[in-house]
Formats: C-alpha cells, sequence, structure tokens
C-alpha cells in the first residue's frame, strides 16, 4: 500500500495529523452543507402538509413539540448556521483583500454558530 | 463542462449565497419569534395564508436554494465519489427539480 | 536531548515500506543532514534529491513528520518528536523511487495553465516602463518569489481529490502573469485557468498557503483568478 495510505477516495489517511483551521473550516461547510441538502427534502414535505389546513398543520407542530424532534431542529439550525458561517468565510478570502487575518474568519466564523444555535436553544 | 459554464456556476453559487444569507436570517429570526411566542398553527396560518409579501420572501428563498443546494453538491460528488460528467449534472438537475416542487408546493400551502 | 534520532524513511516505490535508522543527533541538525548521513554512511542504496542545501533550489522537499517541508531549513529540534522522525517523499506525486517523486506532472500543469510568459515587444522596442507601485505590480509581485517547489501541490487537498486540478503553483504564476501589463495571453490565460480543473476547484483549504516556503499565498492568486475569470464571463469576454 502507498505510503500515505488513502483510505476514502481523496482523503488522506495521515492527512489527519494536519488538520488546520482551514481545512476543518471547509470539512465543516462541506459536511454541514451535505446535511441540509438532505434535510430540505424531508422540511418542504413537512411543510407541504399544511396544504390539508390547519389540523393538518396543528398536528405536525404537535409533533415537532417532540424533544427528538427539538433537538434535531436545533442542530439543523446550528448546522445552519455553522453553513452560513463558513460560507461567509470563503466569500471574504474570495472578494476582500486579506492576508495576516485569514485564520481569524474561521474563529469568527465558528462563534457566529454557536451563538446562532445558542439562540435557538434558548428559544425552544 | 466548459470554462463559461463553470464560471457561471460560480458566480450563481456567490450570488445565491448572498441571497440566502439573508434569506436564513430573516429566517430564523422568524421562527425564533414564532417558537418563542407558543404560536398554534391556527396563529401561525393566519399570518401567513394570503400575505403577498411573506409569499414572495419565500418563494426567492426556495429559488435561491434551488440553485445554490445543487451547484454545492456538485463538487462534493466529483471529490469524494469521483463522480463527473454529464450524469452528474443530469442528477443534480433532477435534484433541483425535486427541490423546486417541494418547495414551491410548500409556500403555496403556507402562504397562499 | 538523546544522542540519537529514531528514523523512519519510505522505501520503496508506490508499493514498499519504512525502514527504520538511528542516526547520531547533534546541536544544529536539518533534515536534509540526517537524510545524507543514512546515505553515506549506513544506505548507499537510499535515493533522495537536493541540490544548493540553503533553501533557494526547492529540490530538497520531503514530507517531514507528515507536513511538505524543505528538508534542508528544516531543523531536526523543530520537528522531531520524542527523538523520531518519519521522512517519506511528497504527497500528490509518483514515487520514483524512496523519496524521489515525478515532477512531471507539477510543470505540466504549469504549462497547462498558460504559466509561461508571453511577451509583445521585440528587441527593437524600448523597454517596458512598470511602476512597482501599480496595484497589478504590486499583486505579481506577492507571488513571483515561487521556485516550484512541489510542497503547495503536495499538501493541497484538491489535488489529492482530483487528478485533473491544476494545484496551487501553476495557478499562482497563472495570476502574477495576468497581472503583468507585459503580458500580451490575456483571456487565452483566463480560458485556460477556468473551470473544475482550474481555479473554481480551489476551496480555500489555505493548506498551500500554510505550508508556502517563500510565504506566497497561492489561495489569494487563485481568488484573484477567480474574480477575473468571472469579471471575463459576465462581461462576455470568456
Amino acid at each position: 500500500m502507498g505510503w500515505h495510505a488513502r483510505g476514502v477516495r481523496g482523503i488522506s489517511l495521515s492527512a489527519a495529523r494536519n488538520l488546520h483551521l482551514g481545512k476543518l473550516a471547509a470539512l465543516v461547510h462541506r459536511v454541514s452543507g451535505l446535511a441540509l441538502a438532505l434535510f430540505l427534502p424531508l422540511h418542504f414535505w413537512a411543510l407541504g402538509h399544511a396544504l390539508q389546513g390547519t389540523a393538518s398543520l396543528e398536528a405536525l407542530l404537535a409533533w415537532t413539540a417532540h424533544p427528538l424532534v427539538k433537538f434535531a431542529e436545533w442542530g439543523l439550525v446550528l448546522l445552519l448556521a455553522a453553513h452560513l458561517a463558513g460560507g461567509l468565510r470563503i466569500m471574504a478570502l474570495e472578494f476582500l483583500p486579506w492576508r495576516d487575518w485569514h485564520k481569524s474568519l474561521a474563529a469568527v466564523a465558528a462563534g457566529a454558530s454557536l451563538a446562532a444555535g445558542l439562540a435557538f436553544a434558548l428559544a425552544l | 463542462m466548459s470554462f463559461r459554464s463553470e464560471t457561471l456556476l460560480w458566480v450563481a453559487q456567490r450570488a445565491s449565497a448572498a441571497v440566502l444569507g439573508v434569506c436564513v436570517a430573516v429566517h430564523l429570526a422568524t421562527m425564533i419569534y414564532a417558537v418563542r411566542g407558543g404560536l398554534s398553527a391556527a396563529e401561525i396560518l393566519s399570518r401567513t395564508q394570503g400575505s403577498v409579501a411573506w409569499l414572495s420572501f419565500y418563494t426567492v428563498f426556495v429559488l435561491a436554494v434551488v440553485v445554490h443546494a445543487p451547484i454545492g453538491l456538485r463538487a462534493l460528488l466529483g471529490e469524494w465519489l469521483g463522480w463527473r460528467g454529464r450524469s452528474r449534472d443530469l442528477a443534480l438537475l433532477a435534484f433541483a427539480a425535486l427541490l423546486a416542487w417541494a418547495g414551491m408546493r410548500a409556500v403555496f400551502g403556507v402562504f397562499l | 536531548m538523546n544522542a540519537t534520532l529514531e528514523v523512519r524513511v519510505w522505501r520503496g516505490a508506490a508499493e514498499g515500506r519504512f525502514e527504520a535508522y538511528q542516526v547520531p543527533r547533534h546541536e544544529s541538525q536539518t533534515v536534509l543532514d540526517v537524510v545524507t548521513h543514512i546515505q553515506r554512511a549506513i544506505d548507499p542504496t537510499l535515493a533522495y534529491r537536493f541540490a544548493c542545501r540553503v533553501g533557494m533550489c526547492g529540490s530538497c522537499a520531503m514530507t517531514v513528520n507528515g507536513a511538505a517541508r524543505w528538508t534542508c531549513r528544516t531543523h531536526v529540534d523543530k520537528v522531531a518528536e520524542g527523538g523520531e522522525l518519519e521522512i517519506a517523499p511528497l504527497r500528490n506525486l509518483p514515487v520514483v523511487r524512496d523519496l524521489v517523486t515525478d515532477m512531471r506532472e507539477f510543470f505540466d500543469k504549469w504549462a497547462r495553465a498558460q504559466g509561461r510568459f508571453r511577451g509583445r515587444a521585440t528587441r527593437k522596442d524600448p523597454f517596458a516602463q512598470v511602476s512597482p507601485q501599480s496595484e497589478a505590480r504590486q499583486l505579481a509581485n506577492a507571488g513571483i518569489e515561487c521556485i516550484g517547489c512541489g510542497v503547495c501541490y503536495a499538501s493541497c487537498d484538491v489535488v489529492a481529490a482530483n487528478p485533473d486540478y491544476l494545484g496551487p503553483a501553476a495557478l499562482n504564476r497563472a495570476w502574477t502573469l495576468a497581472q503583468d501589463e507585459r503580458d500580451a495571453a490575456g483571456i487565452e490565460r483566463l480560458r485556460a485557468v477556468a473551470g473544475e480543473a482550474g481555479c473554481h476547484a480551489c476551496h480555500t483549504h489555505l493548506s498551500c498557503t500554510e505550508r508556502c516556503p517563500k510565504r506566497i499565498s497561492p489561495t489569494a492568486g487563485i481568488a484573484g483568478l477567480k474574480r477575473a475569470v468571472a469579471k471575463a464571463a459576465l462581461q462576455g469576454r470568456l
């Protein structure tokens, strides 16, 4: 086997030793994006139930009061905030002149995600 | 895919990202408000149905998602699964169509 | 400090294994010194590249404890974890033997990115007058110190995941030329660097910028190319 021991296509196992901030930010951004892309059809489908009027939406809302669902919702808000923050980091790197403060962007992104997640958690 | 279309995809991704930034912020704020207020289904629907403003807003939201999500998945599929070429683009177009249909169905359900 | 270093070195090509060597440790010692000692005093069959030994040529780039570095400019003290070192060839390139990689693909991509200067003047024309203060010149200057060592290319996850990706060095060079007012390649170069094999595949991990021994930021150059290409496309020039 080659020295860098490729596991999943394109992801080098020993690259994990080099997990620096930029890589982590990009990974979070991509994974959160994937999770959101998978969740969205479900989200739209659930809302589509409102087509049947108040009673159906009421039943749906009752279901969302379940603690597991609330936890999942909170998780999704966190994913959304993380993805948004990561996206802002990318746009800053692509459009603004930067040099020394580029690492702070990842930190700001993380902070903003957490803040949004907390806000939602408090509201739950 | 040609360099021209790749470039336009890149532009579309950033443009839709900018739109989504605003939409997501508004959406999150609205959800937090609604959840805090403990609004019932009847209360929610009474505020949303017939509202042209909300209908327009969420239509723009859905359309931005329809552009943004498939383009985002495209890079992921290419790099993590090695899936490239026409079949990938067709699959993503199908996904975009699914999102558009489901999204607008939901929007009409809540706001019309 | 231990008197001996435990050094694991990759031997073989695509298939192979790490072999262990004990190397005497000194006060002021670089990783290149370590590799040289192994080849001269322990195992003469070890293949590796070097030239200047003083951080000017980039030939001695290898993977040291997982990170791509110039071995001549890497002090053992800085990287030896508990007196241990792991030395392997650069990633993302075919291995010829042991620590030597085949750099052809790296330079082929450089050419594919239109990474060479194309002038429009002749020897009969007066010298070009380029203001060092101009924004374009300053942007170009930020990236022209590249010596083609391959460290950025070896550190890039997108290169690993996408065999066609031109890579940070080639794209950075294309960017510096795009900012060179004397260069005539213009739109042709923008076409060469756009697309899934080009600048659009960069996902701003910034591994290249982290590791570049010349402290160049290829990510910044690639971002510049993204903007230039987008502008050209929206203006219908692409």
